[in-house]
C-alpha cells in the first residue's frame, strides 16, 4: 500500500517537473547509457530529468540566472568547465549544470565532482551519482575525458565553498590536478566566473572543531539554512587550450592564467549586477 | 597461438579443467570435448562425464593430484575450482585455494604445461566508497582491506601474478569476471537472486555488472584458444543498480538498516546468511565495483551475447515455475 501511494505521488511530481521541453532537451543530450538507462558511474536519465526539471525552476525563478558566453561550451567532445567555488552548499555546481544542460547552442550533461564522503551517506550517494555526480578521483576524470564527457571542476574545493563571506570573490588556493587532466587528455578548459552564489549563503563564522567532530568539511553559521534567493550571473569564457608543461612550476603558471581569466569573468558579473537579491 | 584443431596429423591437446562439478566448468568441458582431450578434476565429488573424459576426485593440495600429471601429458590447465567462503573454514579455504593453486602451478612447471587459465573474481578489487568506476586491471587489489575472508582470493591472484611474470613459459592468463549468473550457477550472487526474499541495504543500491555463464564460457574458451597471457577483467559495458536487479529477478526486498555500518554485517552473521549475503560481502551490496572490460573485449574480440534482461529472465521464470 505504502509503495503504491508513494509511487503515485512520485509519478505526479514527475509529470509536473518533467515538461516536454525537459524531455526534448535530455533526449538531445549525446550521452550513451546501458540497457537500464545507467552509465558506469550511475548516471540515470530518468532521475536526471526529474532533477533538471526541479533545478530549472530554481534557475529561472529563484536565482534568476543570467548566463553569457554559453556558446563557449563545445556541444560535443571532452571539456573541463572550471569555476570559482562559493556558497557553502554546491548550488554553483547545480546552476552551471543546468546552464550546460539547457544550453541553446547544444545541451551537455556536465558532471560535477562530489565530496568523497557522500557515497557513504544512505540515498545521497546513489542520488548524486544518478544526477551525473562522481567522486573527484583522477581515475574517474581521466576515464570520463577519454569518453568525451564534460566535467565541472572547482579547483578550490572546500577551500572555496567553505570560505567566509568577508572573503567573497577572492580565489582561494587552486589545486593543479585539473590542469594535469586538461594537458594529458588534450581537453579544453572553459572558465566560468560565477557571481551571486556567495550571497546565497553568507557565512559569518566556521565552527571548525565541531565540524571535525562530525566528520564534515566545515560547519558555518549562516543566516538561513536554505540558500537565499540571490541573483546569479554566469560568465563563460572562451575555451583555453594548454600544451603539456615541462615542470610543476610551469603547470602552476598555467593555473595562474586560468585564475586571471576567472577574475576577469567574475568582475564582468560583479559589474553587471545591479541588485544582490 | 594455439590452433583450434590443428592439422589432422597433430595429436589433440590435453586440457585439465578444475572445479569440474561447477556449472561454468561443466560448460567449458562440454565446449572443449571433441576438439581436445579433456580431464575433469573436482575436490567435491567425482564428476559424471561423457565417455572419453577421465574424471578425478582429488584435492589440489593433496599428493594424489600429481598422479594425474604423471599419467596424462597435460598441455593446458583451466583452473576454475574454488572453495567459497561459506563452504569451509578460513584455514581450509586458504589451504585449498592458495596452497592448492601454488601446487598446481608448480606441477605445471614440472610437467611443462604450456598454458594456464586462472579464473579469479572481481571481488579482489574490494568494494569501497572511494572506488572510481571502470576499474582497470592495474588497479590495486584492496579486498583484503575490506575483509579477511577475501584474503585467499587476493593471495591466489598475487601468487598467479608472480608465476605470470617469473615463468612466462606457463602462459598464464588471469580472468577477473564480474558477477556470473545463469542456470546451475551456485555462487553467492546466483544463490541470492534465486531466493524469493533478498536483503537490500536501506539507501544503498550499488551499480553492478552481470555476465551470463554461457558468455563467461565463451570468454574462457577464447582466452584458451587465443592464448594471450595477461590479466583481464571480464565484464560487459552495461550496468544496473543492485536493487533494480533484485526487482528484475522477481525477488521481494528485505530492507536491512545500513547505519551504523557494522549493523548489516551483524545481522548477516546472526541470521547466518553466509550462503547468499555473507557478512564479508556486505560492502559489495553497498558500494559499486565497476570493471573496465575493454581490454579483454578488444584483445579477444569477445562480446557477451546475452543481455541483462536475458540473465534476469531466468531468475524470474524460476520463481514463477516454483509458485
Amino acid at each position: 500500500m505504502f509503495s503504491l501511494g508513494s509511487l503515485d505521488v512520485k509519478q505526479r511530481i514527475a509529470a509536473k517537473l518533467v515538461t516536454a521541453d525537459i524531455e526534448a532537451l535530455v533526449a538531445s543530450i549525446p550521452k550513451p547509457v546501458g540497457s537500464f538507462g545507467y552509465d558506469p558511474w550511475g548516471y540515470n536519465e530518468d532521475t536526471f530529468k526529474l532533477a533538471l526539471g526541479a533545478a530549472k525552476r530554481l534557475y529561472d525563478h529563484y536565482f534568476r540566472v543570467t548566463a553569457h558566453g554559453l556558446e563557449n561550451i563545445p556541444s560535443t567532445g571532452r571539456v573541463l568547465i572550471v569555476g570559482n567555488h562559493s556558497g557553502q552548499l554546491p548550488m554553483d555546481g547545480v546552476l552551471v549544470g543546468v546552464a550546460a544542460a539547457t544550453n541553446p547552442h547544444g545541451p551537455r550533461l556536465a558532471r560535477a565532482m562530489i565530496e568523497r564522503f557522500f557515497p557513504t551517506v544512505p540515498w545521497l550517494g546513489n542520488f548524486l551519482n544518478a544526477l551525473g555526480g562522481v567522486i573527484g578521483d583522477p581515475v574517474n576524470c581521466s576515464k570520463m575525458l577519454d569518453m568525451d564527457e564534460a566535467i565541472i571542476v572547482y579547483p578550490e574545493g572546500i577551500r572555496g565553498s567553505g570560505k567566509l563571506y568577508r572573503k567573497r570573490y577572492q580565489l582561494q588556493r587552486f589545486g593543479n590536478g585539473f590542469m594535469h587532466l586538461a594537458m594529458n587528455h588534450h581537453a579544453p578548459i572553459v572558465p566560468v566566473g560565477i557571481v551571486g552564489c556567495e550571497e546565497t549563503m553568507p557565512a559569518v563564522i566556521n565552527l571548525a572543531p565541531i565540524a571535525r567532530l562530525l566528520g564534515l568539511p566545515y560547519l558555518p553559521i549562516v543566516p538561513s539554512l536554505l540558500p537565499l534567493p540571490a541573483r546569479v550571473y554566469l560568465n563563460f569564457g572562451k575555451p583555453m587550450h594548454f600544451s603539456p608543461a615541462a615542470s610543476e612550476a610551469e603547470v602552476t603558471e598555467q593555473v595562474e592564467t586560468v585564475k586571471t581569466e576567472l577574475r576577469r569573468l567574475m568582475q564582468i558579473g560583479l559589474d553587471e549586477r545591479t541588485s544582490l537579491y | 597461438m594455439a590452433t583450434k584443431t590443428g592439422s589432422r596429423a597433430a595429436p589433440k591437446k590435453t586440457v585439465l579443467v578444475t572445479g569440474a562439478a561447477g556449472s561454468l566448468a561443466k560448460r567449458v568441458i562440454a565446449r572443449l570435448h571433441g576438439q581436445y582431450n579433456v580431464i575433469a578434476v573436482d575436490f567435491r565429488r567425482k564428476v559424471e562425464t561423457d565417455a572419453g573424459i577421465p574424471s578425478y576426485l582429488v584435492e589440489l593440495h593433496k599428493r594424489g593430484f600429481e598422479d594425474i600429471f604423471a599419467s596424462h601429458k597435460v598441455d593446458a590447465v583451466i583452473h576454475i575450482g574454488r572453495i567459497f567462503a561459506h563452504e569451509k573454514t578460513r584455514q581450509q579455504r586458504y589451504n585449498a585455494n592458495v596452497l592448492g593453486c601454488k601446487r598446481l602451478l608448480d606441477l605445471c612447471r614440472k610437467y611443462k604445461v604450456g598454458q594456464v587459465i586462472i579464473h579469479s573474481t572481481y571481488y579482489v578489487y574490494g568494494a569501497s566508497a572511494y572506488n572510481p568506476a571502470l576499474i582497470d586491471e592495474d588497479a590495486p587489489l584492496k579486498a583484503s582491506e575490506v575483509t579477511q575472508d577475501l584474503v585467499d582470493s587476493v593471495e591466489l591472484e598475487s601468487l598467479a601474478n608472480i608465476y605470470l611474470w617469473k615463468h612466462p613459459e606457463l602462459n598464464i592468463t588471469i580472468l577477473r569476471p564480474c558477477n556470473v549468473l545463469g542456470p546451475g550457477v551456485r555462487n553467492t550472487m546466483s544463490i541470492l537472486l534465486s531466493r524469493s526474499l533478498v536483503p537490500v541495504l536501506i539507501g544503498f543500491s550499488p551499480l553492478m555488472q552481470f555476465l551470463h555463464v554461457d558468455d563467461m564460457t565463451d570468454a574462457m574458451i577464447a582466452a584458451f584458444e587465443q592464448n594471450k597471457p595477461g590479466i583481464y577483467n571480464v565484464a560487459p559495458d552495461d550496468y544496473v543498480p543492485y536493487q533494480e536487479a533484485v526487482a528484475q529477478c522477481g525477488c521481494r526486498k528485505l530492507p536491512v538498516l545500513s547505519i551504523p555500518p557494522s549493523l548489516p554485517k551483524l545481522v548477516a552473521s546472526v541470521l547466518n546468511w553466509n550462503a547468499f549475503f555473507p557478512p564479508y560481502l556486505v560492502n559489495y551490496f553497498k558500494y559499486p565495483v565497476i570493471l573496465d572490460g575493454r581490454l579483454f573485449r578488444e584483445t579477444f574480440s569477445w562480446r557477451p551475447r546475452r543481455n541483462l534482461n536475458d540473465i534476469f529472465t531466468y531468475y524470474r521464470k524460476q520463481k514463477l515455475s516454483a509458485s
